[in-house]
């Protein structure tokens, strides 16, 4: 236990004499994390912006002619227990026939039109738009729907986009963190590297690897928790500043950032166990060829 | 405590033998010269006996432990049984004089207590007391090497080697290192060390080993290091 204490108290204090290159590792720590992370929530952010377009996508399920109102209502609480379906307005022929002339208020020619002409109908909004096939095909099943429109084309647009934008994310993201963990554990060898002699000298005296090697684990996990810590608090400013500038400008009108409030816990997490295992595993590869004296 | 035989040691990097089927031994008590010219293969002994480097060939026991069977991981417990002072002192620069001392004990897991008697006993031994505090940069050379050789003896190793201790002292300095080995020899100690300078060696009167290009052509109880 004494001894385990005097390496703790070692890998500590080394923290302090190294004090530049102590410093030199947080700050290439922090960089790393904040160029990552950003990028991370970027793709996070798009990802969600492009998940609330596709909650926009809807399907319309006319009803049959010859049902009334009052039967074509009572088909709502069928759809809306079918799989896949989000959330069920009805609207009436009436309230079609508004909203088309609505469309049209220029033109005083649909101002007659006859609400007979139009079927009562039902939008229908879905949770996931892959399988929008499927769920017509069910809404086709209800006795009293005629028809369903569903946008394929524009469902699978979006599909294609959203694989697309996740796949290209994730491969930038993967490379960030690569490059990212490389340059730290670099940072922390060149550390390593001035100190050489004095591993050196231990290994002389008959100290063992892992007596050497514990002080220097223990100052790269105080390292890449300060780094990762640091990090964070950065990337936090950062992201706070910008949603402010983008919400009041013309962007917080067309999309919505997901509120940091939401990635408070798994962004602190990911950065420091990110920090942990660069500072771990950067001293203890980087010392691992002086030990063989 | 060191028995050396036909052992024979290559560099990777080339073909000639840097020791060439030498046979040595040095007894418990002994005080022993290692003496040659530069590249005669007298560093290379020393670094065969820390296990630095290995042998390619010969039979090669260091207090017990035999290196040419040994695994690699028991090299720090073969270290543990040595003390080892080396021509530029090798010091922990960020530690100060105790802590460089106290250090070595660390290592082998002695108590608090311990350490606390026996490291100012150890200074104390090679003219270090007062010296505690300070960092190997405000000391002399000459001081600088007392500390190393407080190192080397304040875990009662049962060999003591020294690779030109004297190497980087001026002439009055190196004679009080000198002096101070012999002190510790007499408290018992082995001692192998590694010179070059012939009128200490002389001066002393212990046997002297001489060894040139790899191979040992003298070995004399005559204290006469006779090479020019």
């Amino acid at each position: 236990m004494n001894k385990i204490g005097y390496l703790i108290r070692e890998g500590f204090l080394s923290i302090f004499t190294h004090g530049f290159m102590s410093f030199a590792s947080i700050c290439v720590i922090i960089a790393c994390l904040v160029i990552m992370g950003s990028f991370s929530l970027l793709a996070v952010n798009i990802d969600s912006i492009i998940q609330d377009l596709e909650q926009q996508n809807q399907m319309v399920a006319f009803v049959d002619e010859t049902l009334s109102e009052e039967d074509a209502a009572a088909l709502l609480t069928q759809i809306a227990e079918t799989p896949n379906v989000r959330d069920v307005q009805f609207v009436t022929r009436e309230q079609a026939r508004e909203n088309y002339v609505s469309q049209y208020e220029d033109s005083a020619l649909f101002e007659d039109i006859d609400g007979s002409v139009f079927r009562h109908r039902f939008v229908v909004y879905l949770d996931d738009i892959s399988i929008m096939e499927q769920t017509q095909r069910n809404l086709y099943k209800i006795y009293g729907i005629a028809d369903v429109q569903a946008h394929l084309d524009v469902a699978n647009g979006f599909i294609t986009v959203r694989n697309v934008i996740s796949l290209v994310s994730l491969a930038l993201v993967v490379v960030l963190v690569i490059v990212s963990v490389f340059i730290m554990a670099n940072t922390i060898k060149l550390t390593t590297y001035g100190r050489r002699e004095e591993i050196i000298i231990m290994k002389m005296v008959g100290a063992s690897n892992s007596f050497i090697r514990f002080p220097f684990v223990v100052e790269g996990l105080i390292l890449g928790l300060i780094g990762g810590g640091l990090a964070f608090l950065a990337e936090w400013g950062l992201y706070q500043l910008l949603t402010e500038k983008l919400m009041t400008g013309l962007i917080g009108n067309l999309v919505t950032i997901i509120p940091f409030n939401v990635l408070f816990l798994p962004m602190l997490c990911v950065y420091l166990l990110i920090g942990i295992v660069v500072g771990v595993f950067g001293s203890s590869i980087a010392i691992r060829k002086f030990l063989k004296v | 405590m060191i028995q050396m035989s036909n052992v024979t040691m290559i560099y990777e990097n080339g073909n000639v033998k840097a020791i060439d089927d030498v046979s040595l031994t040095v007894k418990e008590g002994e005080f022993a010269f290692l003496v040659g010219p530069s590249g005669s293969g007298k560093t290379t002994i020393i670094k065969l006996l820390t296990g630095e480097v290995a042998a390619v060939d010969g039979e090669l026991d260091v207090n017990g432990f035999d290196l040419r069977r040994m695994r690699r991981g028991k090299l720090p417990k073969l270290r543990r049984t040595l003390g080892v002072i080396f021509q530029d002192f090798r010091l922990i620069e960020n530690k100060t004089v105790y802590e460089n001392v106290a250090f070595a004990m660390r290592i082998i897991g002695a108590s608090r207590s311990e350490i606390k008697e026996r490291v100012p006993y150890v200074l104390e031994l090679v003219g270090l007391q007062g010296r505690e505090k300070r960092y190997p940069r405000e000391l002399s050379g000459g001081e600088q090497q007392r500390v190393a050789i407080a190192r080397a003896i304040v875990n009662n190793p049962k060999i003591i080697i020294a690779d030109e201790p004297t190497g980087n002292l001026d002439p009055v300095r190196s004679l009080e290192i000198m002096l101070l080995l012999e002190k510790i020899n007499a408290l018992g100690n082995t001692l192998l060390v590694v010179s070059h300078e012939k009128e200490l060696v002389n001066a002393l009167g212990k046997r002297v080993i001489s060894i040139e290009q790899g191979k040992i052509i003298s070995d004399g109880m005559d204290g006469y290091y006779g090479y020019e």
